[in-house]
């Protein structure tokens, strides 16, 4: 943090004013999936003759993937945690943890998609097929971004150490985590749940 | 695929009207190029205008953007008048069919997302942080990204002139019309790209200027004190930060539509249209009000100056703005009524939009009752008020009718709309910034604008708008709808058509008086210099700095007591404490702003043409330029206190 304390400027308070405006993105963000989620929500069932969530559908699968990226969320926690006591060990071993698991899910997301294409529903088949890629593609392009995002904060983190300015930005990252748990959350819910009954 | 995508010569095949368009374009830029590089200005542009991270640059940036956008938008209206005023029966007109529908789609773009936006953001962005007593925004250099990002979008105008072809779709590009079936050439794609890079800009704009008013409002500004065009800001980017992400997120699916083949919005296989029209009007009404918030803001600081007295009912006002800001979500679907979603859900609409009649009436009230028993000065910036009052409540009241699902249903998408809208749009946002750029303009150049032009200006104005756009409302109401190109000659359309035409051509000289004042203001700007930094007897903080503000805005941050800071200061008359300058701390100019506008503006243009290697290309550029930014170390620096002493003094011996 910026320590000079010469005169009372504006600039002085840079974390509160990037963690607030950061919170903020998130709500745009969160308005941007809203716009995906009805439009989802209105073309669930229009398969035009295609498959339907309860063909293509696996719980266990999505279930496994829910368990997977919540157990990342609370490793994100934890590094959040050691990243402001400014232990830089312990950070870079929970983001990286989190990140694998990132990987793993990235993985199974893909895995899903070439199964959903290979079952004759891909995303030019009808509007619930692309909706739905739409809408979880979205959510696989926000965690690229993070995974990406994780890395190129972790470099500088390992070679200079914990700065102010890092904490900012690791909590940053932390919240962006975060606020991609609670859209998955949603994920699990309207699309996989409520489409399997 | 060819290395070029869809490029190729066919792009350049024109027909004669759009030649000269074109050539026109093309060599308006080679002339400025030329005379830019004749001056050596380009290095003095780069270091203090296009990498500059000083809000009051940025806004001046916005505003010279929309002037060349409003001029381009203002050519596109006269075409259509000189086109409907002549094609009926048997003459055809001048444009062709294709033309004409690309014509009034850009100038519905250019007029709202390029001088509405633009001059919405370049005035937040002059007078905001100065109105609450800061000396920047919240993130300097964000600011700079989302201007460069609004000018990359508002290129495309001017591009798709040259190079392919714009939207023939309308402005708000409604599918399946504007899907990859029925429109599969470059022009829809011109119109997404235009529409999605300005407004990744402006929802940037919206969280950087939320942030600032609540983060950075100098001691003793409670929210209460704050001037009600800085409550007009809050709401309008609230606004912002909701409605923008539904635009981004639908024209989103609309390009993954076009571009992947996907079928969201596609007539068959299962997609639907008619959600998009829905998700469109969820950003779009809010949009109207995002335009118009800030200029009733402006009326509200241009209304107790120059009546000399304190702005009536403060606190309804703030009200009303709020009231606003919630029910302009809840309105969009009175834009089509004729959809048929059902007469309870019509009803609910309907009564919501009227419901919305009342807080504009107070504020209306507010400002008539600031003006009673005032000393009213009839400065430019309060005839363009006055003008505001009469165009803009013929156009609310006309919106009430249509309010009326069933009026709605007689009237919709026939030219009593189109007069309706334009009365509210140029009535409220235009003449509201005309406004404000005649009261603030002394504060950002040091000088005043000449009076006399600027009256000529608006009378020219006032008067055109009504002769334009008044038989506009007959017209409607004879059943004649908009977009067309011709028309037969049995329904005694044309008298009309040829006195909305004559209207256009006297608010053209509007303009041109406009640009004439402002002319003869920089000639004859040392007789009109602004010493005082308070030419008008003003009421918030920003008089109370110099004219022009010096870079860091305030030497000190001011310290506020009440509303009406610096009129309150003035009148108690306490002396200024002489106080010890200190140091200020500054952000560092960049380019990343520029870059970042330049490598999305080919990113665009590549993605338009499929050219897609060099869409990768530039945005794995844009993802480098934002990761540079990460480890540049010295972002800001400290002015130091002799440096603000030097400063303060010349300002204040000249």
């Amino acid at each position: 943090m910026n320590t000079h304390e010469v005169s009372p400027d504006t600039h002085h308070d840079v974390y509160s004013k990037t963690v607030f405006g950061f919170w903020l993105y998130l709500l745009t963000d969160f308005m941007l999936f809203a716009t995906i989620f009805a439009a989802y929500s209105v073309l669930s069932g229009n398969h035009f003759g295609g498959p339907t969530q309860k063909q293509l559908f696996n719980l266990d699968h999505a279930t496994l993937q829910t368990v997977i990226f919540l157990i990342s969320t609370f490793t994100v926690g934890i590094a959040g945690v050691y990243t402001h006591r400014k232990k830089r060990g312990g950070a870079i071993v929970f983001f990286l943890i989190s990140f694998v698991l990132g990987i793993v899910f990235l993985g199974m997301e893909l895995h899903e998609f070439s199964h959903f294409i290979a079952a004759g529903s891909g995303w030019k088949k009808n509007a619930f097929a692309s909706s739905f890629f739409s809408l979880v593609g979205m959510f696989v392009l926000h965690l690229v971004f993070a995974l990406l995002w994780v890395i190129v904060l972790l470099v500088p983190v390992f070679r200079f150490g914990i700065t102010a300015r890092s904490v900012l930005r690791l909590t940053c990252l932390k919240m962006f985590w975060q606020f991609l748990s609670i859209v998955w959350a949603f994920i699990y819910t309207i699309v996989y749940l409520l489409g399997i009954v | 695929m060819s290395l070029f995508g869809r490029l190729g010569e066919h792009a350049l095949k024109h027909d004669w009207i759009e030649y000269a368009a074109g050539v026109s374009i093309v060599g308006g830029a080679l002339v400025v190029i030329i005379l830019i590089t004749y001056l050596k200005k380009w290095g003095w542009l780069w270091r203090e205008w296009f990498t500059s991270v000083d809000h009051k640059k940025i806004g001046i940036m916005y505003i010279v953007f929309s002037a060349i956008q409003l001029a381009k938008g203002l050519i596109d209206g006269l075409m259509m008048r000189a086109q409907q005023a002549t094609a009926s029966g048997d003459c055809m007109g001048y444009l062709g069919a294709e033309h004409f529908q690309q014509i009034f789609t850009a100038h519905g773009v250019t007029m709202i997302f390029f001088v509405g936006m633009g001059v919405v953001f370049g005035i937040i962005n002059l007078v905001l942080p100065l109105q609450i007593g800061a000396r920047d925004v919240a993130f300097p250099l964000l600011n700079s990204i989302s201007f460069w990002l609004f000018a990359a979008g508002g290129l495309y105008i001017f591009i798709s002139l040259v190079i392919g072809v714009f939207a023939g779709t309308g402005w708000t590009a409604y599918p399946p019309l504007a899907g990859l079936k029925y429109n599969p050439g470059v022009g829809v794609d011109y119109w997404l790209w235009s529409i999605q890079i300005s407004g990744a800009g402006s929802l940037l704009s919206g969280i950087n200027f939320l942030v600032t008013i609540l983060k950075m409002r100098c001691p003793g500004m409670k929210l209460m004190r704050m001037p009600v065009f800085v409550w007009a800001t809050l709401a309008t980017v609230v606004l912002v930060i909701f409605a923008f992400p539904i635009l981004t997120g639908t024209i989103g699916m609309l390009s993954t539509d076009r571009l992947l083949d996907t079928k969201i919005f596609t007539a068959d296989y299962g997609g639907n249209p008619m959600m998009y029209i829905n998700l469109i009007w969820a950003w779009g009404h809010p949009e109207v009000y995002i335009l118009v918030l800030p200029a009733f803001g402006i009326f509200s600081e241009v209304v107790p100056v120059f009546s000399h007295k304190k702005l009536f009912g403060y606190t309804s006002m703030v009200w009303a703005i709020a009231v606003i800001t919630f029910l302009s979500f809840i309105v969009w679907l009175h834009h089509f009524f004729t959809m048929g979603a059902g007469a309870n859900v019509n009803a609910f609409f309907g009564i919501m939009t009227m419901v919305i009649a009342i807080p504009t009436g107070v504020k209306v009230f507010n400002w008539l009752f600031t003006m009673y028993r005032g000393k009213v000065t009839f400065t430019t910036p309060m005839l363009w008020f006055m003008g505001f009052i009469f165009i803009f409540v013929t156009g609310g009241m006309t919106g009430v009718m249509m309010a009326i699902p069933g009026i709605d249903f007689q009237v919709h998408n026939s030219l009593f709309l189109i007069a309706h809208f334009h009365s509210v749009i140029i009535g409220g946002v235009l003449f509201g910034f005309f406004s404000g750029y005649s009261y603030w303009f002394p504060k950002f150049t040091g000088f005043r604008l000449n009076e006399k032009l600027g009256k000529y200006a608006f009378w020219f104005w006032f008067v055109g708008f009504i002769v334009a756009f008044f038989p506009l409302y007959l017209l409607g109401f004879m059943g004649a709808t908009r977009r067309m190109n011709h028309y037969p000659a049995g329904n005694g359309w044309q008298p009309l058509f040829i006195v909305a035409s004559i209207g256009a051509f006297l608010i053209l000289i509007g303009v041109l008086f406009q640009a004439a004042q402002l002319y003869k203001s920089i000639k004859e700007r040392n007789q009109n210099k602004d010493t005082t930094g308070d030419p008008w007897n003003g009421r918030a903080l920003e008089w109370s700095t110099a004219s022009p503000p010096p870079f860091y805005n305030f030497a000190h941050l001011p310290e506020v007591h009440s509303r009406d800071a610096f009129w309150e200061l003035k009148k108690s008359k306490k002396d200024i404490v002489k106080r010890k300058y200190e140091d200020i701390h500054m952000p560092k100019n960049s380019m990343v702003g520029v870059n970042i506008g330049i490598l999305s503006c080919v990113m665009g243009f590549a993605l338009v043409w499929h050219i897609f290697w060099l869409a990768a290309i530039t945005f794995i550029g844009i993802l480098i330029a934002l990761i540079a930014r990460l480890f540049v170390k010295e972002t800001d620096y400290y002015v130091k206190a002799e440096e603000v002493e030097q400063i303060e003094t010349r300002s204040r011996a000249t």
